[in-house]
């Protein structure tokens, strides 16, 4: 480093002061942005729902999958929950649709209106005997076809110009609409099945071919249920059907519980280790202690800029790397120590210290690195908040022994005058 | 065995080469132990691996047994409650907290229970409700055998890497076969230990033990690293001079300040997590403690003496 040692010394120092006002959780840190809490520290539920594909084809997957995604997503935000996700996982075959509804109060009706939003479907119908009557339905047979409420883009609460009664009207999208003219088309004086959620609504005759993307549903609604069903078929309906596979609900108690548990545990570690460098190390001690405080501002302040969002996880990653942040010094002082014996002047000691040291520095990371890279990509979301954070503290914590504690053992130590 | 060693001049050296046989022969025992453990309790699975659910909540007053509690799910049934036999439940008295274990239960059931649960004991509060389908279940253990292959693979790659210079008098392959022995060393005694905790005390294992295993296995490498380096830095240094038990012995003596002070700062964090962190995280690091704690006897007491032993063989 040929630049001013102090004069680097100082920046880091100021980039580590703004960080620590940065990060504090109060006042002007939680006024320019706040930090982003995993689900297992302020509470909330992570739902896993499996999607059943086996009726979209193949190229289709990914459109529905999309489609299913945005209907969900929109459902959610009717929550009122801060900054919901829902975004889809494939693992093998299966394309399952996790939901995080963070701070969410009630699962149960969460999961409810997840669940409930209507799964609509046109069927065409087979009678096998000659009745025709709605209510004779053993001989009829219901034949799915493959328009469904992925096609939907609008719907209305409209009323029977004739009887007065409620009904909800729909509109197709383009693909949609010709589906339909062909499906009536061709099945002219025909009934036509209705489902919604698997049970049959209503089989109308088709009278003649529809153009023009536009249905109508007239069912038996009350006014209320015509309205639910239209605010639902807008919110979208579910191009495939789900099932919740797997739920995590955790309570904001046991959430803040951990939070607060974390954090004093974080704490206590640092000052044990704070303390045992300067028992162990006296003199030298103090700037492992003054690079450590450096290190815990200036990693906290990388995780809330990228934002990395902090789960319990993440947090013990990260309270790790502040038990293997000082190694870095403990390599390079011992080293210092060797060479001091060897009879070198303290200032030549430390440069020959920080020379040898660097190799095994850099070698006693990457197994952790390759370890917190794997762990990142082969691993689902909890697991990954750790992995994250572990690299994350070690890189910074390999720049903030290479910079930190070599400018400020540069800065401050001189060479005793000889006696 | 060779006992020639113990007639080198270890100056004021601890003589660790020399009580080798010792040291080795404790690790023996240990590893035995915890590979017996392995196979004849094997793991308790948790969640995560095998699918279930699990139940945290609170009962503030005239707060049961959790024996009643799990009667009570054992007898449960309804509308929409399958069968919940085989339900285990357990009372964490630190935290007042309730650990039901049950089969996979759908949300339906859930409000179910939790309605059944509250008029029995309306001071009932839910912490945590975790349910996972078999599906979930076979991915998560899917993924962790992924992971742990590929990180036995980057591990060994890099270990190959640092040994890829050839060194006398020990072959380079030696110091890295040593290094995955005593990873092996480092990542049993702790999936040992939990299976103990699994069959005496219904510790279950779930992702965060793999994660903590091989965080361990990263550890447990560059400790062992750390050694053989200086010993071949000596060897360069030495030129043939020094008999070679005493020129690791000095080594290891030359390293151990550093090996033990860096995994003692490990340790003083794992600690503090440990008895005032969360109680989710509790297992999680004690695998890692175990581990770490291994990983600085075997970098100092297994990895270099096995070194010596290959040696002496030889001869």
């Amino acid at each position: 480093m040929k630049k001013n040692p102090l004069f680097v010394l100082f920046l880091i120092v100021l980039v580590a002061i703004i960080a620590a006002f940065f990060v504090y959780p109060k006042n002007f840190g939680a006024n320019v942005m706040p930090w982003r809490l995993g689900l297992d520290l302020i509470g909330g539920s992570h739902l896993v729902y499996n999607v059943d594909l086996s009726k979209v084809s193949g190229s289709d997957q990914d459109s529905v999958l999309n489609g299913l995604r945005d209907v969900i997503e929109r459902r959610v935000n009717l929550f009122g929950v801060s900054e919901p996700q829902v975004f889809v996982a494939k693992s093998g075959n299966d394309s399952n649709l996790v939901v995080e509804l963070a701070g969410i109060k009630d699962t149960a009706q969460a999961i409810q209106q997840i669940g409930e939003t209507p799964l609509l479907d046109f069927r065409e119908v087979e009678q096998n005997s000659s009745t025709s009557s709605l209510q004779d339905g053993t001989s009829t047979e219901f034949v799915q076809t493959n328009l469904t409420g992925r096609y939907i883009t609008s719907a209305q609460l409209t009323f029977n110009p004739n009887t007065q009664a409620p009904q909800v009207s729909i509109s197709f999208n383009d693909e949609g609409g010709k589906i339909f003219e062909m499906m009536t088309e061709k099945n002219v004086g025909k009934p036509l099945a209705i489902f919604l959620d698997g049970s049959l609504v209503e089989m109308p005759t088709v009278q003649e071919k529809i153009s023009g993307g536009q249905a109508v549903i007239t069912g038996r609604f009350t006014l209320n249920d015509a309205k639910t069903l239209v605010e639902r078929f807008n919110a979208g309906a579910l191009p495939a059907p789900i099932t919740l596979i797997s739920q995590q609900t955790i309570s904001p108690t046991l959430g803040s519980d951990s939070l607060k548990k974390a954090i004093i545990a974080g704490i206590t570690g640092t000052l044990i280790v704070m303390l045992f460098m300067l028992a162990y190390y006296r003199f030298f001690g103090i700037f492992a202690v003054v690079a450590l405080l450096l290190y815990v501002f200036l990693t906290l302040g990388v995780f809330k800029i990228i934002p990395i969002t902090l789960s319990l996880a993440g947090l013990a990653g990260f309270i790790l790397t502040i038990g293997m942040a000082v190694d870095a010094n403990i390599l390079i002082f011992e080293r210092i120590k060797e060479e001091l014996k060897k009879g070198f002047s303290r200032t030549s000691a430390i440069e020959e210290g920080f020379r040898r040291a660097w190799p095994s520095i850099r070698d006693s990371n990457t197994s952790t690195i390759i370890t917190a890279i794997i762990l990142y990509f082969f691993t689902s979301s909890f697991v990954q908040g750790f992995a994250l954070t572990l690299l994350i503290g070690v890189l910074v914590s390999m720049f903030s022994a290479i910079t930190t504690t070599r400018l400020l053992l540069k800065v401050f130590v001189k060479d005793e005058p000889k006696v | 065995m060779n006992q020639r060693s113990n007639n080198f001049d270890f100056h004021s050296h601890m003589n660790i080469i020399g009580r080798k046989n010792i040291f080795l022969g404790i690790s023996a025992v240990f590893i035995a132990a915890a590979v017996l453990a392995i196979a004849v309790l094997g793991f308790r699975q948790g969640i995560d691996f095998a699918g279930g659910t699990l139940w945290q909540f609170s009962i503030a007053k005239n707060t049961p047994s959790a024996d009643s509690l799990e009667s009570f799910f054992s007898a449960s049934g309804g509308k929409s409650v399958e069968n919940l036999i085989g339900a285990t439940v357990s009372y964490d008295e630190a935290n007042n907290n309730f650990i039901a274990r049950l089969p996979t239960v759908s949300e339906p059931a859930h409000q179910e229970l939790a309605d059944a649960l509250k008029e029995k004991y309306p001071s009932l509060e839910e912490a945590s409700f975790q349910s996972i389908g078999p599906s979930v279940s076979s991915g998560l253990r899917k993924n962790a055998i992924t992971a742990i292959i590929f990180v036995i693979l980057g591990i060994s790659l890099y270990v190959a890497f640092a040994f890829r210079k050839v060194y006398q008098p020990v072959s380079s392959w030696v110091y890295g076969l040593i290094t995955l022995l005593t990873l092996f060393h480092d990542v049993v005694i702790p999936a040992g230990l939990l299976a103990l905790l699994g069959h005496y005390a219904r510790i279950e294992i779930d992702s965060n033990f793999v994660v903590a295993l091989l965080v361990v296995m990263g550890f447990s490498v560059h400790d062992t690293i750390v050694v053989f380096d200086r010993i071949r830095e000596n060897l360069l240094l030495d030129r043939g001079k020094s008999v070679f038990a005493e020129l690791v012995n000095r080594s290891i003596n030359q390293t151990m300040a550093r090996s033990i002070n860096t995994s003692l700062t490990l340790i003083f964090v794992l600690l503090a997590i440990y008895f005032v962190g969360p109680a989710s995280l509790h297992y999680f690091v004690l695998t890692l403690l175990v581990g770490v704690t291994t990983g600085v006897y075997s970098s100092i007491f297994v990895a270099s003496p096995l070194l010596v032993l290959w040696h002496n063989r030889k001869k």
